[in-house]
């Protein structure tokens, strides 16, 4: 049996059929959540994608805060349970609090809508699994408030403890300082994505889902969404046996 | 009843790059203004709430202002009151 996981829908939300059809290659059964549903449909696993919930009104991912699902998913996250935040979905988990750090207009005051690479820090992660560490993923990015940003002792103890997932590189692979073109938005550090300290609730900017096959330009964020799939697999005993290879 | 109005005023921490603040004051130039140094963009809201007295009103704001209209990882806010839909008026009439 296919590992169910949700993808929640705010008013705005517009990645969600994106995120069900990388789901779908994955070999998972996507289960769509409205916001203004308390349950969560007994998912293994919960994908909060991009778009532009509530309009970005007052600061992206406040107001989706507040809507009946994510208490579910905050009680969910605190149980263990895995949640992967892309783009306004990270910005929803940190202003949620699920996950450090916030995410602030941009350094250049302009939306990024382009391809960049990021590399996974970690491999040894429910979202990392199987990644190359270092190795730049491409894929794209779409976002007008996404400078990660937490003060400098917060940023050395993500680091210390392992809870930077993903940088942002330059063609060399090197980490893209904030001033530098391969960063697309000035997040300190180059983080692209982070988690929670208990490394089961992770957000990042760039839309794997996007990238997770090879008609879409690249099919390099494929191996985030498949990672998801396996973990949660995983966790509720179902094993990797699901998992399809992706090709269709 | 009573009707209490306020204003909330948010601003980037200090210390936060603030790029709108920045591109504000890298235009001022075009306008012929020197001398105007560390714009700090924000945003500011108005509101009326309904409540027995002052100090319960502005609990309300407070929870208002920490929880939704700013987040204190990067900002600070200030609660003022201000005239307009004044206190003493028993609101239950629609205004309008």
């Amino acid at each position: 049996m296919p590992v169910r996981v949700g993808v929640v829908v705010f008013p705005g939300s517009n990645c969600d059929r994106d995120t069900v059809r990388a789901l779908d290659l994955v070999g998972a059964e996507p289960v769509v959540l409205w916001h203004e549903q308390a349950s969560l449909d007994s998912v293994a696993a919960v994908v909060l994608p991009g778009g532009f919930a509530y309009g970005d009104y007052v600061r992206a991912g406040v107001i989706a805060r507040f809507s009946p699902v994510m208490r579910s998913v905050a009680e969910f996250a605190g149980r263990g349970g895995l949640v992967l935040g892309i783009c306004n979905g990270f910005q929803v988990l940190a202003e949620s609090g699920l996950v450090p750090g916030a995410l602030l207009r941009n350094a250049s005051l302009r939306f990024v809508g382009h391809e960049v690479a990021i590399a996974p820090v970690r491999s040894d992660t429910a979202f990392t699994r199987g990644l190359e560490i270092g190795r730049g993923l491409r894929m794209p990015v779409a976002h007008g408030e996404g400078r990660f940003y937490a003060d400098a002792v917060t940023l050395d103890a993500l680091e210390r403890d392992g809870q930077v997932l993903f940088r942002y590189v330059d063609p060399a692979g090197m980490p893209a300082d904030p001033d530098h073109l391969a960063n697309p938005n000035g997040s300190l550090r180059a983080i692209a994505g982070v988690m929670n300290a208990a490394g089961n609730v992770a957000g990042l900017m760039p839309h794997p889902e996007r990238a997770a096959e090879v008609i879409l330009g690249s099919d390099e964020g494929f191996g985030i969404i498949r990672s998801l799939v396996e973990s949660a697999a995983q966790a509720v005993g179902q094993g990797p046996a699901v998992i399809g290879t992706g090709a269709r | 009843m009573t009707s209490f109005r306020f204003a909330v005023n948010v601003t980037p921490k200090p210390g936060i790059l603030d790029p709108a603040g920045r591109a504000v004051e890298g235009s001022l130039g075009h306008l012929g203004i020197e001398g105007v140094q560390d714009v700090r963009i924000g945003r500011r809201a108005e509101l009326t709430v309904e409540a027995t007295e002052v100090t319960v009103a502005r609990a309300v704001v407070e929870r208002m202002a920490s929880e939704l209209l700013s987040n204190p990882l990067i900002e600070v806010f200030e609660i003022e009151s201000i005239a307009g839909a004044s206190s003493a008026t028993d609101s239950q009439a629609g205004a309008d």
